[in-house]
């Protein structure tokens, strides 16, 4: 392994600019004239707009406009949509509500907007919105999803709030397992609505150049081509060749970054109609009302189980909110990112799971770190501890037993495990936790007046979501591809553009990490390019841990192709045949001979091309590659949580993190730790602090910072961080994913540590001081072995 | 507009600004200095943080008219003019205590405020009780704290 290879903690190249304040964010970026857009919002989590007065707004100092939902409509800006298509279990397909990026006739939840205020300065925008009178008839509303269905409706063509009624499995089979079973466990499981709060809050910036006719869009976004073709296909703003889209330096993004967004629509029709460049930033509040949120899920699952703890099956019934409207990709997160690892790592003969998705009053929901399979994963894992304590068999014993030990596994719920040994990383774990003293460390901690308590959480995952055959057949209206171009310059330097973005992964290394080893050419003389579509031609983003797994092989397949096109050059230069051309540490070799040529010499020569002919060998070296896996990766691993719990305050504290989990393929480690440490943390947020809370009018509680309970750093401890290693057969480099898997992995661990120390399965997630307090009020807390 | 004057990374400066102009957006868009970033609008996030007269300030709770004759270091003022990071900048990346640099700026000058206030042998739980008025979301923390602790000792 060289220093800069694959393998090695190479320090990050784009550290040198975030450390030293020179990062270009979207708005660190300002255009020649550039006004602000400042949005007029519902303060009504419902309602219908009978009229919007906005001439005293547009007497305001600085106001150059102010453009409201039925301009919009009257210029035909087409709606918002969701690109994921679901079918109910009657064939009929999913009921999607028109979406405009200004509400014209109704409000749906308290953030709604209606109208943009354009103005030479922030300030004097947020003067003039104020200004802008709408006259709102309140209408009631729903947030709950358990309660949507009898509440008013939303949307005229969904009755009952039903989005659809979806179910995945054999409900016959899994009912003659449950029959069968000598023990059923069964959980009444919330899975809470979480803000995802990058950072950066979102932005955008757009400018109309009316001489090419050309717009330009400068914004926060995890996936610049796929807003480029959203925005030009289904919206209309502008043909596809002539819109731009910039994603520059992206602050975080966890996936609320994915869609496509009404502000950046607007800013786009703003631009072209005040022939002026219009920025839109978001201010903290308007983050938590208009970000799509995560999760919000209300589960009833049962677990069936034979007197050996053999699991027999696993059904599951789930109600989703998906808020108000439906976002990019809300569709998939509680189907086919959800129900389809209802299996885990077990090997479960028979799973059922029914889906209900509803519109409430609420923010949209849609994908946020992990999408899914964190909820499959804490339906699970809660299932299989608690049938274990039931039956009094230990928890690992219990995991033990039922995983799937060969491979290729498939489930009875779509996927085909292709690679894995979650044996091992239970056993890592278990050893670096030292679960044989857990014990000794209760007593102790009993001494100190405090409750100890450790969960386990053997999570599966399926990322790099792909091949594009298979999601299409399943409802995805793209395809899940990654693209890239290796561009090797004459003097041997490289740029690789790619379609995946980094918004904080480390690309502009691991990429270089990857080609400065194929290439055998220094790590510096590699570039990475990504996040604008006039460079890059097409990609699909970075997001489901997709970026290794599917834009780094894209990457592979373009340098075998440099690989095979330089040896041709190199064979012309050493007047050898093109088969007895070897490559290696970046030297081109006649077998058997010490005749060779530097990398360098022969890119140079592929470029002036003195030693062929033209019409023998093109010049240049420079290739494509759109890459396509040919199965889903599966991360898998062991986290386990211990928690004192205080008795008289009930505060859980996490007083030790053990993860161990196998990623395949390992570019660089110091990445992937960081990658698991984040993920961790947000879901130690899952579990202890966050939670998004609507009061029964619809009003967001929890709308900024002092509200909502982001983990600080006094909240969360170090964590043990190790790898085990199956390649992932379904890539080249057998690469599985690891941005996602902390965020799976984690509420469940937490919540089964918490439960285990006070002896109570009923705590819900936030596990506040005040939920485990009054948990532990009614519970009686288990003695240390 | 009034005018106000200070000093910002070592330079003289002034400008017209709005009664309710705030510090950051000052440095922001008057000076672009942009390597100061505003997060969450009500001094929660601490990516905002730069230094007045040498103590950590919250930037986007500050107005620009407050700062009058004050001197103000922001990011981009920690670096030798020649390039040379600050001890701190160097332990951030080392440490890998960054990932989407949003948060960094403001979580480099807070972990300099620690120090003044603590002195260079920084304990785990020091650091992370003294974190408070700085979010990350990228993280967990985990390699800030590590980060801090050795760009600390480096700084003796």
């Amino acid at each position: 392994m060289s220093a800069t290879g694959i393998g090695a903690a190479v320090r990050r190249k784009e550290d040198i600019r975030f450390i030293t304040g020179k990062g270009q964010y979207t708005d660190d970026v300002v255009r020649p004239g550039e006004a602000r857009a400042v949005f007029v919002r519902s303060p009504h989590a419902r309602a219908r707009i009978k009229g919007i007065d906005a001439s005293e707004a547009r007497k305001m100092p600085g106001v150059i406009g102010v453009l409201t939902g039925a301009e919009l409509a009257s210029d035909k800006i087409g709606n918002l949509i969701c690109g994921w298509m679901i079918h109910s279990k009657d064939g009929s397909p999913m009921k999607m509500a028109p979406h405009p990026a200004l509400a014209a006739a109704t409000v749906n939840h308290v953030g709604d907007a209606v109208a943009v205020v354009i103005a030479e300065t922030q300030a004097q925008g947020r003067d003039a919105a104020e200004k802008v009178k709408v006259d709102y008839e309140v209408l009631p509303a729903v947030t709950d999803p358990a309660k949507a269905k009898s509440g008013p409706q939303i949307h005229e063509l969904a009755p009952k709030n039903t989005i659809y009624e979806w179910s995945l499995g054999d409900a016959k089979a899994t009912e003659a397992a449950f029959a069968s079973a000598q023990h059923v466990t069964k959980l009444d499981i919330v899975n809470n609505r979480l803000a995802p709060n990058a950072i950066e809050p979102r932005a955008a910036l757009a400018e109309y150049d009316a001489g090419t006719d050309h717009l330009t869009l400068w914004n926060t976004s995890q996936n610049p081509h796929v807003a480029r073709l959203v925005i030009s296909a289904f919206i209309g703003i502008a043909p596809e060749h002539k819109l731009r889209v910039i994603a520059p330096d992206v602050g975080g993004g966890f996936g609320s970054k994915i869609f496509i967004y009404p502000e950046e629509v607007v800013c786009l029709w703003a631009a072209r109609k005040v022939q002026r460049p219009v920025k839109w930033v978001a201010e903290r509040t308007e983050s938590f009302v208009t970000d799509a949120h995560g999760r919000d899920h209300v589960t009833h699952a049962e677990i069936a189980l034979d007197l050996n703890g053999k699991i027999l099956g696993l059904r599951a019934r789930t109600v989703a909110n998906l808020g108000a409207y439906m976002s990019t990709f809300s569709s998939s997160v509680p189907t086919y990112l959800y129900a389809t690892l209802l299996s885990g790592q077990y090997d479960i003969p028979h799973i059922y799971c029914e889906v209900d998705a509803v519109y409430t009053n609420t923010v949209p929901v849609d994908a946020y770190r992990g999408a899914g399979r964190p909820e499959a994963t804490f339906v699970v894992e809660r299932l299989v501890e608690v049938a274990a304590r039931e039956m009094g068999l230990d928890p690992a014993d219990l995991r033990k037993r039922n995983f799937i030990k060969s491979f290729p596994h498939q489930t009875p719920v779509i996927m085909a495990y292709d690679a894995g040994d979650y044996n091992a990383s239970l056993k890592k774990a278990m050893e670096i936790a030292d679960v044989k003293s857990f014990g000794k460390r209760k007593r102790e901690s009993a001494r100190h007046g405090k409750l100890r308590g450790i969960g386990y959480s053997t999570y599966i995952e399926a990322c790099g979501i792909a091949p594009s055959q298979a999601v299409g057949s399943l409802g995805a209206g793209v395809g899940l591809w990654e693209s890239a171009e290796v561009r090797v310059n004459p003097t041997g330097t490289v740029e690789v553009l790619t379609g995946s973005h980094a918004h904080g992964q480390g690309h502009e290394t691991t990429f270089a990490q990857l080609v400065s080893e194929r290439l055998g050419i220094p790590f510096d003389n590699v570039s990475i390019v990504h996040g604008d579509t006039d460079k890059v031609q097409f990609g699909m983003g970075t997001y489901g841990s997709r970026s290794g797994a599917v834009g780094m092989s894209a990457i592979v397949k373009a340098l075998d192709k440099v690989e095979a096109k330089a040896k041709k050059v190199a064979a012309h230069m050493l007047e050898a045949a093109e088969g007895d051309i070897e490559f290696k540490d970046g030297k081109f070799t006649v077998a058997g001979t010490d005749k060779s040529a530097a990398f360098g010499d022969v890119a140079l020569n592929a470029y002036i091309a003195h030693k062929f002919s033209g019409q023998e060998l093109e010049p240049g070296l420079k290739e494509t590659s759109f890459y396509d896996p040919t199965n889903f990766t599966f991360p898998a691993g062991c986290h386990i949580c211990e928690v004192e719990v205080d008795r008289d305050t009930g505060k859980a504290e996490i007083v030790n993190w053990t993860a161990v989990d196998d990623f395949g393929t390992v570019i660089n480690p110091m990445i992937v730790e960081g990658q698991v440490h984040g993920g961790i943390a947000q879901g130690v947020g899952q579990a202890l602090l966050e939670g998004v809370v609507y009061d029964k009018d619809g009003q967001l509680v929890s709308g900024s910072f002092m509200d909502y309970t982001m983990p600080r750093a006094h909240d969360l401890p170090s964590f043990n961080v190790e790898t085990t290693m199956t390649r992932s057969p379904s890539n080249p480099l057998g690469i599985k994913g690891c941005g996602e898997a902390g965020a799976i992995a984690a509420p469940a661990a937490v919540i089964n540590a918490i439960t285990d120390a006070i002896g109570s399965e009923q705590v819900p997630m936030p596990a506040t001081a005040n939920a485990v307090w009054s948990a532990l009020q009614k519970a009686t807390p288990r003695q240390a072995a | 507009m009034p005018t106000v004057s200070m000093t910002v990374n070592g330079k003289p400066v002034s400008g017209e600004v709005e009664a309710r102009t705030l510090l950051v957006q000052f440095l922001r868009e008057n000076l672009r200095l942009t390597g100061t970033h505003v997060g969450c609008d009500t001094s929660q996030c601490g990516a905002c943080v730069v230094h007045v007269d040498g103590i950590a300030a919250k930037s986007c709770t500050t107005l620009a008219l407050q700062c009058e004759g004050a001197k103000i270091t922001t990011i981009e003022g920690l670096a030798e003019p020649g390039g040379k990071l600050h001890p701190m900048q160097e332990a951030f990346r080392e440490h890998h205590g960054l990932q989407c640099g949003y948060c960094t700026p403001g979580m480099i000058m807070a972990a300099l405020d620690i120090v003044r206030r603590n002195g260079n042998d920084l304990d785990e739980h020091t650091i992370r009780e003294q974190l408070d008025g700085n979010l990350c979301r990228c993280t967990g923390y985990h390699n800030i704290v590590k980060a801090i602790a050795a760009g600390a000792k480096a700084m003796a």
